[in-house]
């Protein structure tokens, strides 16, 4: 009897709900990112939980909208994403695509949401060009990009005294465009590029280019790489006393799970550039507690903070205009401001950057450390208005 | 300050030093590969998984069982070198009436296998192993900043290549060994367990690609890829060697490592090709390698 | 001369080895399987996903002409990614770039392929047998490390976003379902012709060849050349696979001239049985299936291909066409 009582009160109760907000509808996200390679640590199933986190705290359900969460592996491949994003829009009815890491990936899927017309969530890649020659009006670029990091670490490591520069360049699009990059920002500052070298990518031995950046002169080696690279450039770079001799290690794409399996003694010192970070306030604090519940202990990343900001903001969009139609929704997302507890308030812009502000940071000592995660120490905090290209520097079409 | 065509010494000789740590790689796996061949005439294309699994075997003992890096210098290639006889007994020799090409098939298939288990396992973003307390820090050499580690490395493998190369031309054992590669059936004849020496062979080349990837695991991360992409520079390395000679494997491993040095100071964009090229020159000058015989 | 007298002789020859021919020569179960393809084909689209049947026809003209050089020629590349990653990047790079109609970059794509294929193939050839899979695979990687590197290939991000344009300027090649066509009519032409190689005078001097090296010599047949022209052959056709393969998705990347795809390639062929004509369809639609259902499970698709691998040379060299025929009693 009292089950069965039960089993009405809570329908009669949905009905309710349902009945107070809009028609019932169905949503589908698909996390597409890397889930055994090198970025599998910094997006994966972490990216997973985080939009898990913003579909319950949005209370979807509540509010007549039913999520539905795919995710998949996309190998850090253009063509494995590009087949998944197709088959997924094609077949398996996803609406919505968010995280894909690895610029080349996200490019593949961006082209592919346009052509379709879904909506395309963008955290985990780097590339400025998602919101530059190659943006699209189905694009969000959400987290962080190439053009900020070279800003953010490139100009505070030139006012900081280290004006002689050299690169350490993995020798593919993506490396050249953060070098490409970094060198503006540094010959803006004042400083200068003494030397580069392109070393083949993915390369496991650096050891070469790392004395020619020793016997430079150099006051800085800026590591235009990422992932495996970046990690085994900086553990060389320790092997050969680099530090120790004085020289500077600028990493421009480097994570907070990266520091994690370099360890604090190998990373100390190391500046970079990031525009969320766990113990950044309560809000941050009382997330990232959460998530690390969740997710095996492990504190967030800014990529899966961007997807739980992201996804968040997304279902706003939906419950406001009461459908998910895709031009609809993603016109109501760059309409609405975007306010989250983990990146605070900000805008979409039409080229479809994210805009919040970005911070810079120093990896701590050992002795700094007061325990697991924590590792960074704020050094300046980078405006939102300054944090990004300009609208009009961006070459992106979409921007008249 | 003088230079040489416009580099600075201390690059070069820099370099050149460099260069050797990564020839002794070259050399210790294309040794191993060189041996197999000789008496199995097959190509172990498993050879660079095993190079991994002799790191990872390595980092298995020091965090499961706290067991320090120089027993694993002695046991982890002892472990695989006995995976590589089950290989050998179970699969391989099934294969010797056949093609050889066969046998280069199931290898490769066993390399994927074995790199999918450790990916799996894994994943692939790299597990760190700490070079040993005793060789940590580095001397200055004037011309540069040498870390032990390395200077052991390039130590360690002349050693091997030179023991290996004793044992094969100057023993007895060897001697059965180079009779066997040019007459099994003879050689059977005279009473020797030809079978067991092919065995022991196979088992022998792959602990020195074991014996490679522990001397490796301080200085790469340990990695399920880390011997998919270094094999073929080695069997690149074959080639261009010939895979008549034990010594000259060492000589070409040594010597090529030398060169890809070089490259990297003159024109480090085509540091990763040049091996590639050197084989396309010695193919057209020499195709039998440059110590082989003609097949 | 010597050309003059070897002609003569392969012309002799030929009457005698071809199999009795029913239509273009084909013998009538050949030609009954062929036209129960070219149905499957046509009533593919309207029951599957157009995308994966285009990539099972790409991979099925590879493997085929993977399968004329190792199974009619006798030689194993193991670097045959080279030959249909480069088209696959020539011709992206010519519809992107430059706004080649699609016909013209496949083409271009294919040209590329020979191009390269009679570079590294006259090379390779100075060695035999397990030499040769080396020098192929130490080939192929170079061609890898080149697509790393140079500008027009966009390294990492490969080329993306390739317009598949209209056809002759004409048809729209935009829908699925145009564009699938297309390379059906593609894949046709290409098994045809591979078909007609196997069978023509030059196929059976290079099975001789193949059988037995030195006897062939010593009849004087010019063995060198032979395996060059199927070297270019095979690599020409890889291309046009690759080419194809460029459009279909609209992107060329570095998984088409990594090692592992030239590992494919093989098991593929080793699958569906090495020196059969229909081996390598199966074998590539067994692969091309198993990839996309396993597709989300990481690794496993790898060990399963080298599972694959051990127990195909162990206990089933003959492929499971090379088995059906041999239960059918007819070579397939």
């Amino acid at each position: 009897m009292t089950r069965i009582r039960n089993f009405t009160l809570a329908a009669v109760a949905a009905t309710l709900l349902s009945g107070t907000a809009l028609a019932e509808t169905a949503v589908k996200i698909g996390v597409l990112n890397d889930r055994s390679g090198v970025y599998a640590d910094l997006s994966g199933e972490g990216s997973v939980v985080a939009a898990q986190m913003a579909v319950e705290d949005f209370k979807a359900a509540e509010k007549g909208i039913t999520v539905e969460i795919v995710s998949a592996d996309h190998q850090n491949k253009p063509d494995v994403a590009s087949t998944i994003a197709r088959q997924w829009y094609d077949q398996d009815g996803v609406d919505v695509i968010v995280d894909v890491p690895t610029s080349s990936a996200a490019l593949a899927v961006n082209d592919i949401t346009r052509e379709k017309n879904k909506v395309f969530i963008n955290s985990g890649a780097g590339t400025a060009d998602l919101t530059g020659p190659q943006c699209s009006p189905n694009t969000v670029h959400w987290t962080y990009d190439t053009w900020a990091l070279a800003h953010g670490t490139g100009s505070a490591m030139v006012e900081a005294g280290h004006k002689k520069w050299f690169f350490l360049t993995a020798d593919y699009a993506f490396g050249q465009a953060l070098e490409r990059d970094t060198t503006a920002v540094v010959e803006a500052a004042g400083g200068e590029v003494v030397g580069t070298v392109r070393h083949p990518f993915p390369g496991s031995d650096f050891s070469s280019f790392l004395l020619q950046a020793q016997s430079s002169g150099a006051d800085v080696i800026g590591l235009a790489n990422a992932g495996g690279d970046t990690i085994n450039s900086i553990k060389q770079a320790s092997e050969f006393g680099i530090t120790q001799g004085g020289q500077a290690i600028a990493g421009l794409l480097v994570f907070l799970t990266d520091i994690h399996a370099l360890g604090l003694e190998t990373a100390q010192g190391l500046v970079l550039t990031e525009s969320f970070y766990w113990d950044l306030n309560d809000g941050t604090r009382e997330w990232s507690k959460r998530f690390a519940e969740r997710h095996d202990g492990d504190m967030p990343t800014m990529v899966q903070a961007g997807v739980y900001a992201g996804v968040l903001h997304y279902l706003k969009a939906v419950e406001a205009t009461g459908g998910k139609d895709a031009t609809a929704v993603l016109a109501k997302m760059k309409e609405m401001p975007t306010d989250d507890p983990l990146f605070g308030k900000g805008t979409i812009r039409e080229d479809g950057r994210k805009v919040h502000d970005m911070y810079l940071f120093r990896v701590k000592t050992p002795d700094q450390s007061q325990g697991p995660w924590d590792y960074y120490e704020q050094v300046a905090t980078i405006p939102a208005d300054q944090a990004f290209r300009p609208l009009n520097e961006g070459n992106c079409p979409l921007v008249k | 300050m003088f230079e040489l065509l416009g580099i600075p010494p201390q690059a070069l000789f820099g370099q050149l030093l460099l260069g050797l740590i990564n020839g002794s790689f070259y050399a210790l796996l294309s040794l191993g590969l060189a041996i197999i061949f000789g008496l199995l005439n097959i190509i172990n294309f498993t050879h660079g998984a095993q190079y991994m699994m002799g790191a990872f075997v390595a980092w298995m003992l020091l965090n499961y069982l706290g067991i320090n890096y120089w027993a694993a210098l002695i046991l982890a290639p002892v472990i695989v070198g006995i995976t590589g006889v089950i290989i050998e007994r179970l699969l391989i020799s099934r294969l010797y009436h056949l093609d050889h090409l066969y046998g280069l098939l199931l290898t490769f298939g066993l390399a994927l296998i074995i790199q999918g288990l450790f990916r799996n396992e894994y994943g692939i973003s790299g597990l760190p192993y700490q070079i040993p307390s005793q060789l940590s820090g580095g001397m200055n050499l004037g011309f540069m900043f040498l870390p032990n580690y390395r200077g052991w490395v390039v130590a360690a493998s002349l050693v091997a290549c030179l023991a290996t190369w004793f044992v094969i031309e100057k023993t007895r054992l060897g001697a059965y060994l180079r009779a066997a590669t040019e007459n099994p059936t003879l050689v059977g004849a005279f009473g020797i367990n030809v079978p067991r020496l092919i065995t022991l062979t196979y088992g022998f080349g792959v602990a020195l690609a074991a014996f490679a990837g522990v001397l490796a695991a301080p200085i790469y991360s340990v990695n399920p890829n880390m011997g998919a992409d270094l094999i073929i520079v080695v069997f690149a390395v074959v080639v261009i060697g010939g895979m008549g000679s034990i010594l000259g494997s060492i000589v070409t491993g040594f010597g090529l490592g030398l060169i890809e040095g070089l490259t990297r100071v003159f024109y480090p964009e085509g540091s990763a090709v040049v091996i590639f090229v050197i084989m396309a020159i010695v193919l057209l000058v020499k195709p039998a390698g440059l110590f082989g015989r003609t097949v | 001369m010597a050309a003059e007298t070897q002609n003569a002789r392969t012309q002799v020859a030929a009457p005698a080895l071809t199999p009795p021919a029913s239509m273009m020569g084909m013998p009538r179960h050949h030609l009954l399987i062929f036209l129960g393809l070219l149905a499957l084909g046509l009533i593919g689209p309207f029951v599957l996903y157009p995308v994966f049947l285009m990539k099972v026809m790409c991979f099925a003209l590879f493997a085929c002409a993977f399968n004329l050089l190792l199974g009619y020629g006798g030689l194993l590349s193991f670097g045959h990614a080279a030959y249909f990653g480069s088209a696959s990047y020539v011709s992206a790079y010519a519809a992107k770039a430059w706004g080649l109609t699609p016909e013209l970059a496949i083409l271009l794509g294919t040209a590329t392929a020979a191009v390269l294929g009679l570079v590294f193939g006259a090379l390779a050839i100075r060695r035999q047998g397990i030499y040769f899979a080396m020098v192929t695979l130490a080939f192929a990687q170079m061609v890898y490390f080149f697509s790393v590197q140079a500008p027009f290939t966009g390294g990492e991000d490969g080329i993306q976003s390739v317009p598949r344009g209209h056809l002759f300027g004409l048809i729209d090649l935009g829908p699925d379902r145009s564009l699938y066509f297309l390379v059906l009519a593609v894949t046709f032409f290409g098994l045809l012709l591979i078909y007609r190689i196997i069978h023509s005078p030059f196929g059976q001097v290079l099975k001789a060849i193949r059988d037995n090296e030195p006897r062939s010599i010593s009849l004087g047949y010019r063995t060198n050349q032979y395996k060059l022209a199927v070297f270019v052959l095979s690599a020409t056709l890889a291309g046009l696979a690759g080419a194809t393969k460029a459009l279909v998705f609209q992107l060329a990347s570095l998984t088409d001239v990594y090692w592992t795809m030239s590992g494919e390639v093989v098991l593929m062929t080793l699958l569906g049985g090495m020196g059969t004509v229909f081996g390598p369809i199966v074998g590539a639609a067994v692969v091309v299936t198993m990839q996309n259902y396993l597709a989300t499970f990481g690794a496993w698709v790898t060990i399963i291909q080298g599972v694959i691998f051990v127990v195909s040379v162990l206990l089933f060299r003959e492929g499971i066409i090379g088995v059906l025929g041999r239960w059918l009693k007819k070579p397939l």
